[in-house]
Order: C-alpha cells, then sequence, then structure tokens
C-alpha cells in the first residue's frame, strides 16, 4: 500500500481503524534509532558550522535554518508520526506554524529587526 | 495490509466513533500543539527583537557556552527517541519495555532541565539577572517557559509510568502514550528552534 493510499484510508476511517495501521506502517524500531543517529549528525554539522571562522553571515544563517527545518520536519514527520497519521492532523499544525510566522515575521519587520 | 478489512469500523452511536474519523483525543492535542505554535514564536520573535539591546550587563550572547548547550541538545533529541520506542513497545504489548524507555526519557528530560538549571546559574554569577537588560529578560523568559514545557512533560511521563506499573495502561490505551509523545516531541521541535535561532545564528 503506498502512503498515499494509506492517508487516504486513515481519512476514512475511524479510531480502531487507526491503531491496526499504526502497527504495520509505523518505521521499526530499527529505523527509528536510525532517524536519531540523523538528527544527531546534523546537530554535529548546525555546531560545526558555528565554529567555522570568515564564513558570511548569510551564508551561515542560511545554512543553520535549512538544517534547523531537516530536523523540525524529521522529528514532526517520523516521530510524531505527521507522514503516516490523518492529514487533519498535519493541517492543523501547519496552520499554527504558517500563522506563528507569518504574525511573527510582519511584526519583527514592522520593527525592522531584518534592516538593522 | 490485509488486517486492515478484518476491523470493523465504529459507527455512529458505537464506541470510539468520532464525527472527524479520528481520535477526539488526539486531535485535542494536536489543536493544543498549533496554538503552543504561537505563543512560543512570540516568545522567539520578543528574544529577537531585543536580543542585542543591553544597555548595561552582559547580553546572554556574551555568555553562550555552545559545546555545553549542544550536548543538552542532543540529550533532549535522544529522548525523542527513547520516547517513540516507549510508544512502539506498548503498541507491541511489551510493557516491561515501555516502562523503561518512559524512564529513561523522563531521565533524560531530568537531564536538560539540570543542564539550564546550571546554564541559568553561571549566566546570574556572570551578571546576568532577569531584570539586568531586556536582553536577558527575554531570554531567561523563551528558555524559562521551555523548560517548563519539559518539567511538565517529566511529570506525563512518570505519570504514564506509575499507571503502567498498576497495570492501569494496557495495549488498548497506548495512544495515552502517544498523545504524551506528541507534546513532549514538540518540546523537541520548539528546543531545535531555539538552538538554531537563540544560541547558533550570531
Amino acid at each position: 500500500m503506498s502512503a498515499v493510499e494509506h492517508t487516504e484510508r486513515h481519512d476514512e476511517g475511524a479510531g480502531h481503524t487507526e491503531h491496526a495501521e499504526h502497527e504495520h506502517t509505523h518505521p521499526s524500531d530499527f529505523q527509528y534509532v536510525m532517524i536519531a543517529v540523523f538528527l544527531a549528525v546534523v546537530t554535529g554539522a548546525e555546531v560545526g558550522l558555528y565554529y567555522i571562522e570568515g564564513l558570511d553571515f548569510l551564508v551561515l544563517s542560511t545554512v543553520l535554518i535549512v538544517l534547523m527545518v531537516v530536523k523540525f520536519v524529521t522529528v514532526a514527520g517520523f516521530f510524531m508520526h505527521l507522514r503516516f497519521d490523518s492529514k487533519l492532523f498535519r493541517r492543523i499544525f501547519i496552520t499554527g506554524i504558517v500563522l506563528a510566522t507569518f504574525v511573527y515575521l510582519v511584526l519583527l519587520s514592522s520593527f525592522h529587526v531584518f534592516i538593522h | 495490509m490485509t488486517d486492515v478489512a478484518v476491523h470493523h469500523d465504529p459507527q455512529p452511536g458505537e464506541h470510539g466513533w468520532t464525527q472527524t474519523g479520528v481520535s477526539n483525543e488526539k486531535l485535542g492535542m494536536w489543536v493544543f500543539l498549533g496554538s503552543e505554535c504561537l505563543l512560543f514564536g512570540g516568545l522567539i520573535s520578543t528574544y529577537m527583537l531585543y536580543k542585542n539591546t543591553a544597555l548595561e550587563g552582559p547580553r546572554p550572547a556574551d555568555l553562550y557556552d555552545i559545546p555545553f548547550t549542544s550536548v543538552s541538545s542532543f540529550v533532549l533529541l535522544m529522548s525523542s527517541m527513547t520516547m517513540v520506542l516507549a510508544l512502539s513497545a506498548i503498541q507491541r504489548g511489551d510493557h516491561q519495555r515501555c516502562r523503561v524507555w518512559l524512564v529513561t526519557t523522563a531521565l533524560l528530560g531530568a537531564t536538560f532541565i539540570s543542564g539550564q538549571v546550571y546554564e541559568f546559574t553561571g549566566f546570574v554569577k556572570h551578571g546576568m539577572g532577569y531584570t539586568t537588560n531586556t536582553a536577558g529578560s527575554a531570554f531567561y523568559t523563551l528558555t524559562g517557559f521551555h523548560g517548563v514545557h519539559v518539567s511538565l512533560g517529566i511529570v506525563m511521563l512518570m505519570s504514564l509510568f506509575m499507571m503502567s506499573l498498576r497495570g492501569r495502561l494496557s495495549q488498548e490505551r497506548s495512544e495515552v502514550v502517544e498523545i504524551v509523545g506528541l507534546y513532549w516531541h514538540f518540546v523537541d521541535v520548539v528546543w531545535i528552534l531555539i538552538f538554531t535561532v537563540v544560541y547558533l545564528i550570531p
């Protein structure tokens, strides 16, 4: 069953069915450990970048933010099961993130934070 | 995947049926986490606004100990892994292993909080109290709020552990572990943001 098919079934199904599907579609314990190793490596890369001298601020900030987003998506997608769960949960969480990002970017822009 | 068809979808009026087709408790937790994005967004923005506005005393950025905070971040990341392993264990019906992972997660969380207390103590000794300057106030408020969330998570984890010991956490009720896990992972993703935006970006 593809991931798309699986998600569609989730949307149609109810609570009990979800539990049964989870056991078969969630990553195995070994895969969870591998995901944690990946996150640790990315964190190591972030800290390593911090210590590179002479790196342009814009380049450093951009790479750090990209790595941060990679870690965020990995934890939310695999550990919080957003990749496998109902689309409804994903929509609710993404709405919160988008709303917060938009509101506070506007706020910080109005204080000229990014200009200084 | 064939056993999916074997399970009976609850019908209206039956136990487990919901209008949305998903668990109400889990939906409630996701709505709460969505609203928490706005809380932490506000705190992070406030820190960004005030981080360079120290009229007196050191700024937080002058006192950061990046290697120490990196280890703390690593500890919290690993606690997310142990949390998901606890959920995986109870979904298999392995209660013994679930308890081990729950306690490990709580211990890793406690290690993180201890590190935060140590960090705050060091900052105060270096002359940056809560009211020394606006940058310090914004920093303590942000990281302190996060620390309170981690502490509440530890209380939830220990409650699950006690429930499991008393035999009140069956395999059928594994969703309770999943919901606490969602909260715990959220606390972890917030720290991912704080670590980069507050500590690493100059």
